[in-house]
């Protein structure tokens, strides 16, 4: 199936990516010949299978709610583009 | 002694007739020599492998026995390492220096290996040639106008050319199998949750696995008892006893019962390598291994379903990369969301973005029962076809790839280069362990024999690997690399 440019423009919102209009009709090409080769799927019937998330079909595991981590917040702060007082900083969001 | 496999280094560091430094050294002589034509490495620790390595010898001195002790290693640039840039091929994390290692990574320097580096990839593992990677494609050492493969293509150039004694790797659809077959190595993809995940840059969690690049089988085997193992910190990481891959390499395959796919030598696979992998499989019947003809009918459907559930967990695992907390941030953003989007749309590459555009598609509302439910009940019946195999045989053998290594810049379109992994995707839809090693040659390129078995059957692979690597001698040959780069310069 082939994608419209405005189908391609609410994707990209959602996947917070930023596509151009000259962008636009790349983006539609490339993702629907992927589409096309997934599209093979449609012809066989699976009605009476099951979905295996797993490939061992595993359960989650669990474990004591302990603290296991240690606290290194000031070095891992150091990693982020701007931070400051223990804060990521990020553009003003509210007025 | 750089050219010598994992098992004779430890030999001959045990016998004293080498120490880690010099031979630390040596590799890091034969990257400067070679890394700048074949682009394997994205960072070289030269400083920091020699401290490693005379850390090593002192050990030894004091009675160190430990299974790596000294040997250099280089690891694909997706798993963490500590006060090391680690860029998983992309952009977006240029800037990343991981507070931490991954499991992987600490179980090899507990076992005393040297890291000599970070190797090239495809960006976020999304490829198979290398050539998505910001840092540039790494090249192949057979052939340097041909890719290495990927997505680890880095790590298997590395080992292939001798710019490392062994590499570690990672494989959702087949990233560790394709490069040792396009580079003439041994490549071995564990059983999902075989070896922890943790610290690796995750790609799509219910398919990636990591597993080592090298010389030999025995090599694998050695590496992989280092690798495996349940972690805590995994919580998908099996927790099986303990096992030495190596016991059973030396078993007879007297009875061994052989699977070929009908689907993995049909329309599409290069006859020259058909014919080298039945003249490979021929080697084994001499080894007392009986052969048939098995049936994988869903083959066809894997890479289709693979397309739906890889971009769809892509998708989510790198929602991470927003510009806050760490890796590129655009310029001047003029509010939040364009802050995410500038930093996310000029960080990652092309097939990235792509990948993310289709797994947020087929996760968004609508079209969630059409593709992602559709796409894991063909990964079951992708499953029940091996299971059923199985019932009849002991490992299934086929081609790794459908061609040899592909040339530079050649594929035209994403679709065209995801058909390249068609005989190895559906393994890691199925969790099931596989092997890729050098069986014959095409063009003067090497090709790979690809080896499945059981889950938790890697023992099994290994021995038959092993066995063949001693009736064989196609992966002791090398690329002639002196005549590679004047083939560059001309």
């Amino acid at each position: 199936m082939a994608l419209t440019k405005t189908e391609v423009e609410k994707i990209a919102h959602l996947a917070r990516l930023h596509v151009t209009d000259t962008e636009a009709e790349e983006v539609a090409k490339g993702v629907s010949d992927i589409l096309g080769l997934i599209d093979k799927m449609q012809s066989i019937d699976t009605d009476n299978v099951e979905p295996l998330a797993h490939p061992f079909d595993a359960v989650q595991k669990l474990r004591p709610d302990a603290v296991t981590e240690t606290d290194r917040r000031d070095e891992l702060q150091k990693l982020a583009p701007q931070s400051q007082d223990g804060l990521f900083l990020v553009p003003k969001v509210i007025e | 002694m750089i050219e010598k496999t994992v098992a004779e280094l430890s030999a001959a560091l045990a016998a004293g007739e080498t120490t880690s430094v010099a031979l630390t050294q040596a590799y890091l002589d034969q990257i400067a020599a070679h890394n700048e034509t074949l682009n394997a490495y994205i960072t070289v620790c030269a400083d920091s492998a020699l401290a490693q390595a005379r850390a090593a010898d002192e050990a030894r001195a004091a009675g160190s026995t430990a299974p790596l002790l000294g040997i250099p290693i280089a690891h694909k640039d997706l798993f963490c390492t500590e006060g090391v840039k680690t860029t998983s091929g992309s952009k977006i994390l240029h800037n990343f220096i991981s507070p931490y290692d991954a499991t992987v990574v600490e179980r090899m320097q507990a076992a005393g290996a040297v890291m000599l580096g970070k190797t090239n990839m495809d960006e976020f593992a999304m490829g198979s040639s290398n050539e998505s990677s910001y840092y540039g494609a790494a090249r192949n050492p057979w052939n340097l106008d041909r890719v290495p493969g990927g997505s680890s293509g880095g790590s298997a150039a590395a080992v292939a050319a001798d710019l490392c004694a062994m590499a570690t790797g990672t494989d959702t659809g087949g990233s560790i199998r394709q490069p040792a077959a396009f580079c003439g190595i041994t490549g071995l993809k564990p059983s999902y949750g075989r070896v922890s995940r943790w610290g690796m840059i995750a790609y799509a969690s219910s398919l990636d696995q990591a597993g080592p690049l090298c010389k030999t089988a025995e090599d694998a085997a050695i590496l992989l008892n280092v690798m495996a193992g349940v972690d805590d910190k995994d919580s998908t990481s099996i927790d099986l006893p303990t096992e030495d891959f190596s016991a059973a390499l030396n078993d007879s395959l007297e009875g061994l019962r052989i699977g070929l796919p009908k689907q993995h030598f049909a329309e599409g696979l290069n006859p020259a390598i058909d014919r080298a992998i039945r003249s490979a499989v021929a080697e084994l019947e001499k080894l007392g291994a009986v052969v048939k003809e098995i049936d994988l009918p869903n083959s066809d459907l894997a890479i289709s379903a693979y397309y739906v559930i890889a971009p769809a967990e892509a998708s989510a695992n790198l929602s991470r990369f927003d510009g806050v907390r760490y890796g590129y941030r655009c310029e001047n953003p003029v509010d939040l969301e364009d802050m995410y989007k500038r930093s996310r749309s000029e960080g990652f590459g092309e097939e990235v973005k792509r990948r993310i555009m289709i797994g947020t598609y087929a996760l968004s509302a609508g079209f969630y029962d059409a593709y992602y439910r559709k796409a894991q009940k063909i990964r079951r019946l992708v499953k029940e076809d091996y299971a059923r195999a199985f019932e009849e045989v002991d490992v299934i053998i086929g081609p790794t790839t459908p061609s040899p290594a592909f040339e530079l810049d050649s594929m035209k379109d994403s679709v065209t280069m995801y058909l390249e992994d068609i005989y190895t995707i559906a393994l890691n839809l199925a969790g099931l362990p596989g092997m890729s090693v050098p069986a014959g040659f095409v063009d003067g390129l090497p090709i790979g024999m690809q080896i499945v078995a059981k889950d938790y059957a890697e023992a099994k692979l290994l021995n038959v690997a092993h066995q063949f690597q001693q009736v064989t001698d196609w992966h002791k040959q090398k690329p002639a690399l002196s005549t590679a780069a004047k083939t560059k310069e001309a």
